[in-house]
C-alpha cells in the first residue's frame, strides 16, 4: 500500500505520529498565551512576533533547505502588504480577495526573478533580492497615486468574516497565530515529504542529487516562491492590523532583521522560526529601552549594529543557526 | 521627453563615465576577491565610505589634502586586512552562503560604527582643485570629474603593473586560476586572501575619496556604491578585470542617461534592472538569445523521479 501511495505516508502518517503532538502542544501554548498577556502592549508585540514568524518560516525553508539567502525578503512582505492596501483602499476589493491577489502577485514576482537565477551556479539570488528590495522600496515611495508616496497609505480596513470584525487585539492575535500554526503544519508536511527529502539531498550535495534525477533548480524555485507567498500573507496580515502602510516598514534594515531572525531560530528547522522571531523582537524591544541610556538619541539604526554582530558570530560559529548549534553543543557535551 | 541637444547627451555620457569610474574601482575589488577566494563581498562599498569619511576627518585635523588622501587609503587598507582576519579567516571552510551573510554582517557593523563615530550629518570634502568647469563641445565638466577619471586610469595602470609585472601579482593570478595548484607551489591561500582584501579595501577607499567632493560623505553612502560596483562586476562576468572596467563604465553611462532621459526618481533602480537583465541574459532565458557564456547549468536527464 505504501509503495503505491508514497504520499500517503508522507502527508498523513508522519503528521499523526511525530509532528501532530508537537503541533498540538504548540497550538495549545499559543492559544493559552492571551490569558497571561494581560497588557495591550505585550499582546500587540505578540501579534507582531506572529507576523514575523510567518515571514521567518519561509526564510528558514529557503535558507535551510534550498541553501539560498534572500536579502530582500522585506520586499516580498511589502508587495503583499501594498497589494492588500491598494486593492482594499483604492478599489474597494474584499480584504480576503486582496490577500489572495497579494500572494499571487508576490509569488509571480519571485518566480520571474528566480527562473534565471537558479540556472546559474553563482549565488546571484542574494544580490538579485537585495536589488529587488531597493527597487521595491523606491517604487512604494514613487508611485504616489497608488501608494500614497513616502508618507504612506492610511485607512486600510479591518479584516472581517460575515458580521464578525477582527478589531480587537485578542481576536487578531488568534487570527495571526492560527495562521502561524496552520503554516507550521504545512511546512512540516513539506519538509517531511518527497520534496523535503529532495531539497535535503540538494543541500547535502547538488551534484549527487542531480545525478539521481533531482531537478535542483526546480525545487529551489518552488521553495523561493513558497517563501515569497508566506511573506506576502504576513504582509496582508500586517497591513490589516496596522491599518496603514508606508515604505519604511520594508527597507533593507527589515530584510536584515528577518535574516537574523532565521539565523537565530536555526536554518533547516521549522520550529526555529517562532523562536527566532520572538527572540529578536524581544531583544529589539529591550534594546530600544536600554540603548538610549548608553548612547543618547539612539535609534533603530544603532540596534542594527547589534544585528550585524549577532549575524557574524552565528555565521562563524554556528552556520546552521543558533538553536541548532546550541542543541548540537549539548549533544556533544552529553556524549563526552 | 524633453528635447535634448547633442551637448546634453555628451553631458550625460561624460558624467556617467566619471561616476562609472567609481563603480569600476569597486567592481575591481569585487572581482579580485571573488576570483581568489570565491567570496562575494557585500561589504565592498563600506571601504568607499570609510575612505571618504577618514579623508574628511584627516583634512579637518589639518593634514594637507594629498597627505589625508594617502593616510585614508592606508588606514582603510589596514581595516580591510583586520576585517578579513577577524571575520573571513575563522570561517574559511564555510559554505559560500554563510560567507555572504558574514560580509553582510560586516557591512552593517562597519556602517553602524561609522554612524556612532561621525553621526548622520553628511560631511563635505573640498574639490581637489578649484576652477570653473571645463567646456567640452558644449558640455560642462567639473574639474573633480576629471580628477575621478584620471585617478581611475592611474589606479588601473598600477593594478595592471601589479598583476602583470610583479611576482606578487602572479601569485594572486595563480590563486585565481587554481587555488590548490597554487598552494602546491607554496602560495599560501590565507596570505593571498588577506592580500586581496587589502587590495580591494584600498581600491574602494580611492573611489570613496575621489567621489566625496561630488556627493558628500555620509555613513550610509557605502551600501549603494558597493551594490552598484557589484552589478558592474556581474555585467563583466564576475571574474574578469577588463570586464569589470567595461561593466562599471557601461553602468555609469546607462544610469546617467536613464536618470536624465526617463526619471531621476528611479536612478538607483536602474542598476538593479540592469542586474536582472544581465542575469537573464547569462542564463540564456530570453527566447532566441544566445548564452554569453557556454556551459551554464546542465539540465538533468529528462526522466523525472
Amino acid at each position: 500500500m505504501t509503495k503505491r501511495w508514497p504520499w500517503r505516508r508522507d502527508l498523513t502518517g508522519r503528521i499523526l505520529t511525530r509532528n501532530s503532538v508537537g503541533l498540538l502542544a504548540f497550538a495549545l501554548t499559543v492559544g493559552a498565551l492571551p490569558l497571561v498577556l494581560r497588557s495591550p502592549y505585550l499582546l500587540s508585540t505578540a501579534i507582531f512576533i506572529g507576523i514575523y514568524t510567518i515571514v521567518t518560516l519561509g526564510l528558514c525553508l529557503l535558507m535551510g533547505y534550498a541553501g539560498q539567502v534572500s536579502l530582500g525578503h522585506a520586499a516580498f512582505w511589502g508587495i503583499g502588504a501594498y497589494t492588500s492596501a491598494i486593492l482594499t483602499v483604492k478599489f474597494g476589493v474584499s480584504p480576503w480577495l486582496a490577500m489572495i491577489a497579494g500572494v499571487l502577485v508576490t509569488a509571480g514576482v519571485a518566480y520571474v526573478i528566480a527562473i534565471p537565477i537558479f540556472r546559474l551556479r553563482e549565488h546571484y539570488l542574494a544580490m538579485a533580492t537585495l536589488g529587488l528590495g531597493i527597487i521595491a522600496t523606491l517604487a512604494f515611495g514613487e508611485f504616489r497615486e497608488l501608494t500614497g508616496g513616502p508618507s504612506g497609505l492610511p485607512g486600510v480596513p479591518r479584516l472581517a468574516v460575515g458580521g464578525f470584525i477582527f478589531d480587537g487585539d485578542v481576536e487578531y492575535y488568534y487570527l495571526v497565530w492560527g495562521a502561524v500554526v496552520a503554516l507550521i503544519g504545512l511546512s512540516l508536511n513539506i519538509v517531511n515529504s518527497r520534496v523535503g527529502r529532495a531539497l535535503r539531498a540538494v543541500h547535502a550535495s547538488e551534484a549527487a542529487a542531480e545525478s539521481i534525477g533531482v531537478d535542483a533548480s526546480r525545487y529551489k524555485l518552488q521553495v523561493l516562491v513558497l517563501s515569497a507567498a508566506y511573506a506576502s500573507l504576513a504582509g496582508s496580515l500586517y497591513v490589516h492590523y496596522m491599518q496603514f502602510v508606508s515604505p519604511q516598514a520594508f527597507d533593507f534594515g527589515v530584510s536584515v532583521r528577518l535574516v537574523v531572525m532565521a539565523a537565530v531560530g536555526g536554518l533547516a528547522s521549522v520550529w526555529g522560526a517562532p523562536f527566532g522571531a520572538a527572540a529578536v523582537m524581544n531583544v529589539t524591544v529591550l534594546l530600544r529601552e536600554a540603548l538610549p541610556l548608553v548612547i543618547p538619541n539612539a535609534s533603530d539604526k544603532h540596534i542594527t549594529i547589534v544585528y550585524g554582530l549577532v549575524l557574524i558570530l552565528i555565521m562563524i560559529f554556528m552556520p546552521e543557526g543558533l538553536t541548532r548549534g546550541v542543541i548540537e553543543g549539548f549533544h556533544r557535551n552529553a556524549r563526552n | 521627453m524633453p528635447n535634448y541637444e547633442f551637448s546634453n547627451y555628451l553631458q550625460f555620457i561624460l558624467s556617467g563615465l566619471s561616476t562609472g569610474s567609481i563603480y569600476v574601482l569597486v567592481a575591481l575589488g569585487v572581482v579580485t576577491i571573488y576570483s581568489v577566494t570565491g567570496i562575494v563581498n557585500l561589504a565592498q562599498g563600506e571601504y568607499c565610505m570609510l575612505g571618504a569619511m577618514l579623508a574628511v576627518t584627516f583634512t579637518r585635523w589639518g593634514l594637507p589634502l594629498a597627505l589625508a588622501f594617502v593616510a585614508a587609503i592606508v588606514s582603510v587598507t589596514l581595516i580591510g586586512v583586520l576585517i578579513e582576519r577577524l571575520t573571513v579567516q575563522p570561517a574559511r571552510s564555510a559554505s559560500s552562503i554563510t560567507l555572504i551573510m558574514i560580509t553582510v554582517g560586516v557591512s552593517i557593523v562597519v556602517r553602524g560604527i561609522a554612524l556612532l563615530a561621525w553621526g548622520t550629518t553628511p560631511l563635505s570634502l573640498p574639490s581637489f582643485t578649484r576652477g570653473a568647469p571645463l567646456d567640452i563641445l558644449g558640455a560642462a565638466v567639473s574639474l573633480q570629474r576629471l580628477w575621478i577619471m584620471g585617478t581611475a586610469i592611474v589606479t588601473l595602470l598600477l593594478l595592471y603593473f601589479l598583476f602583470e609585472r610583479t611576482l606578487l601579482g602572479k601569485a594572486v593570478r595563480a590563486c585565481a586560476i587554481n587555488r590548490q595548484a597554487a598552494g602546491l607551489m607554496g602560495i599560501s591561500a590565507g596570505q593571498m586572501s588577506a592580500l586581496v582584501f587589502a587590495l580591494s579595501a584600498a581600491l574602494g577607499a580611492v573611489g570613496g575619496i575621489v567621489i566625496a567632493p561630488l556627493m558628500l560623505a555620509s555613513y550610509d553612502m557605502g551600501l549603494m556604491l558597493g551594490l552598484k560596483g557589484f552589478v558592474a562586476a556581474v555585467i563583466g562576468g564576475l571574474t574578469s578585470l577588463p570586464g569589470a572596467v567595461i561593466g562599471g563604465l557601461l553602468l555609469g553611462v546607462i544610469e546617467s542617461l536613464g536618470a536624465g532621459l526617463i526619471s531621476s526618481g528611479f536612478k538607483d533602480a536602474i542598476a538593479f534592472l540592469v542586474l536582472l537583465l544581465v542575469i537573464f541574459a547569462r542564463s540564456g532565458r530570453f527566447i532566441g538569445m544566445p548564452k554569453l557564456k557556454p556551459g551554464g547549468k546542465v539540465k538533468p536527464a529528462e526522466a523525472r523521479p
